[in-house]
């Protein structure tokens, strides 16, 4: 007998008498402010940024935010940047990237989370590699909650997707909150409309 | 296996005053945080009710949900590896890194890979092992396992960190900030990710419908541990199956609020499937789950999520801190779960309980641990696994408490005969009570004399 079926034969014998299932409500929020309002305090409660978008351009913007970069990465077409991802060859080439850049799909205005699936990232390492990470999202694609969140079924056959919210953190020492403990230092969130192209 | 003595081993950690002070302070503020966020939600307890009754479904038909997510995790084009203990995850982890020629592992925290002990038997066999979690990583250079769940140097104060890190990594001995201790393994790490042959994980939940692994950190190492090398393994507890995508909302809105009082934690990342070119690798374990699960007092103490809740808030845990267990699980999801590995080992940690049940009433899948830790009890005094002084207490306080008449006699005696006893017979080695207590002043009137003057008449 194999182990897998040595222990879904325990499992059948010791599971416990067949119990239901519930149906998950969504829980809707009585509405107060409006999502981009709620799921802007749910950035920068979770030491994110927040910047409007800028009157001239956004590769401008992205200078005037971090003057000292040097390479600057975007999966999106509004920014140019200037490291090209579709001759990224490794994962790791990406490992000298200051500032990438990538288009969230969705946001989530209960606790200011971003969703990113590979499809934004072209190389997913890009979103953890980089220093510093800056992310478009469409002020009219933001959900109230994560069930709302998780209802978008399809969203979830990415083979690889992470809800994002705050930059890298950690309290392990002496619960001190340091942001950047091994993936982005900082967070800036610029709400830009998808262009219908 | 020798047994562990909690008490014993408690009584190093309480001789640390700071340690002791700055530990039981930051647990508690956990558990606050986690009150004030929880309050915020007026659906709070419907999640917790949704919670549990989604775990104990899926529970009651585990068999099934672990065929459809290993179906499911084929078809995205993942291996699926059972092992039935600890020693067969172990060798499976070192076949699937040496059949591809790996030899630097670069991982994400995971208790199962504790509780499997897999690093010491990789690294016999010329593996290197890599935690990138801070917390586990501290615990690793300092050859200690971590003493709690979620944060695993919560015993360590920063000038502990300086020490540790100075001596393995070369840091400055003298220089005990924070921010250049966390910078200084940053630093440290990013080599590692880069150049790791294998990336690994566990998984906060896998799910059925989808085949998804399910990771929650606050660091991104996970991501970066998956993210970049051309090997992926996920090692799952086979209790950790959920049906479907949409019953994420319900844990996920739960665990970081349960665990560190914040929203939800910085990543919630979703492995469904192998990058192009890479390979990714699901381990299911049972290493005594499904045992337990036809334990009929105790299979539901496999709902539990790991957020930690019912550690940081219990009193002795935040008094005698996690290595005083001596289990991969401390506090009391582990005075539960602990004793269903090894009885006789741990047969003093459900002692380590005031049996308040406080644990039970943040458990955010509603687990009656304290209920449990009784029942534990029970067991083991019916096997006789008490030590021989909480025995003799235990027959006399036995007799006492059946008895109304000497109930009453031996508590009107006792207010009165404290004043005069030596202070030897109280705090004698006999009375474990005594050791770091003072008696507190007895009241003047027994409850039962009070009530008779003032209510009895009637």
């Amino acid at each position: 007998m194999t182990s897998r079926q040595e222990i879904l034969a325990r499992i059948r014998k010791n599971q416990p008498a067949p119990l239901p299932l519930p149906e998950v409500p969504t829980f809707d929020t009585a509405a107060t402010a409006p999502p981009i309002e709620r799921f802007k305090a749910g950035v920068m409660r979770m030491g994110g940024k927040f910047v409007d978008p800028p009157a001239d351009s956004l590769d401008k913007l992205i200078t005037r935010l971090f003057p000292d970069a040097k390479v600057v990465c975007s999966a999106v077409a509004e920014v140019s940047g200037n490291r090209r991802l579709d001759r990224v060859k490794k994962a790791s080439a990406l490992h000298d990237v200051d500032v990438g850049v990538v288009r969230a799909v969705f946001g989530v205005a209960e606790t200011g989370s971003l969703w990113l699936t590979e499809a934004q990232f072209k190389v997913s390492s890009l979103g953890f590699l980089a220093q510093h990470l800056v992310v478009l999202l469409d002020p009219a694609r933001i959900v109230d909650n994560m069930h709302h969140a998780y209802r978008k079924r399809a969203q979830f056959d990415a083979p690889y997707g992470a809800f994002m919210t705050g930059p890298s953190a950690t309290a392990d020492i002496e619960g001190v909150l340091i942001h950047g403990a091994q993936g982005i230092r900082t967070l800036t969130v610029i709400p830009v409309a998808e262009s219908a192209g | 296996m020798s047994r562990v003595d909690h008490s014993e081993a408690s009584s190093k950690f309480i001789e640390a005053k700071d340690h002791l002070e700055f530990h039981d302070r930051r647990l508690w503020d956990l558990r606050k945080k986690r009150d004030s966020e929880s309050e915020l939600l007026p659906e709070w307890e419907d999640l917790r009710s949704l919670a549990s009754a989604i775990k104990e479904h899926t529970l009651s038909h585990l068999a099934d949900y672990l065929e459809e997510f290993e179906r499911n995790a084929k078809r995205n084009g993942a291996q699926v590896h059972w092992a039935k203990d600890a020693a067969e995850h172990n060798q499976i982890v070192f076949d699937i890194m040496s059949s591809n020629g790996a030899s630097m592992l670069v991982k994400a925290k995971s208790m199962l890979t504790d509780e499997c002990d897999m690093r010491p038997f990789l690294e016999n066999r010329g593996i290197e092992v890599m935690e990138t979690d801070l917390g586990e990583r501290i615990q690793q250079l300092d050859d200690e396992p971590p003493s709690h769940i979620v944060v695993p140097a919560v015993h360590k104060l920063r000038g502990d960190v300086a020490r540790v890190f100075s001596q393995t990594i070369g840091t400055d001995p003298d220089n005990n900030d924070v921010h250049y201790l966390a910078e200084s393994q940053r630093q440290h790490t990013r080599p590692y990710f880069l150049r790791a042959d294998a990336g690994m994980t566990g998984a906060n939940f896998a799910v059925a419908e989808t085949g998804t692994v399910v990771v929650c950190t606050n660091e991104g190492n996970a991501d970066l541990s998956v993210n970049l090398p051309k090997l992926y393994i996920a090692s799952i507890g086979i209790e950790k199956i959920i049906p479907r995508i949409e019953h994420l909302g319900v844990f996920v809105r739960m665990l970081s609020r349960s665990a560190l009082g914040s929203p939800i934690t910085q990543l919630t990342s979703h492995f469904r499937a192998p990058r192009d070119g890479t390979q990714m690798h699901v381990i299911l374990v049972d290493n005594g789950r499904s045992e337990r699960l036809g334990m009929a007092d105790f299979w539901s103490s496999l709902k539990c999520i790991r957020c930690g809740a019912c550690m940081n808030t219990c009193p002795v845990y935040r008094r005698s801190g996690g290595l005083s267990y001596g289990a991969t699980y401390s506090g009391p999801i582990g005075v539960i779960i602990d004793p269903t590995f090894n009885l006789r080992k741990y047969s003093s940690l459900p002692f380590a309980s005031t049996l308040n049940g406080s644990c039970t009433s943040v458990c955010p899948v509603k687990i009656n641990i304290h209920e449990q830790i009784y029942k534990w009890r029970e067991i083991i005094a019916k096997r006789h696994q008490l030590p021989f002084v909480k025995q003799q207490a235990m027959q006399i306080a036995g007799k006492v408490l059946s008895s109304p008449k000497l109930y009453r006699a031996a508590v009107e005696t006792a207010g009165s005969s404290i004043d005069y006893l030596p202070r030897l017979m109280i705090y004698s080695r006999l009375n474990a009570w005594g050791r770091q207590r003072e008696v507190p002043e007895a009241p003047p009137l027994t409850f039962r004399q009070w009530y008779l003057q003032n209510r009895g008449k009637k």
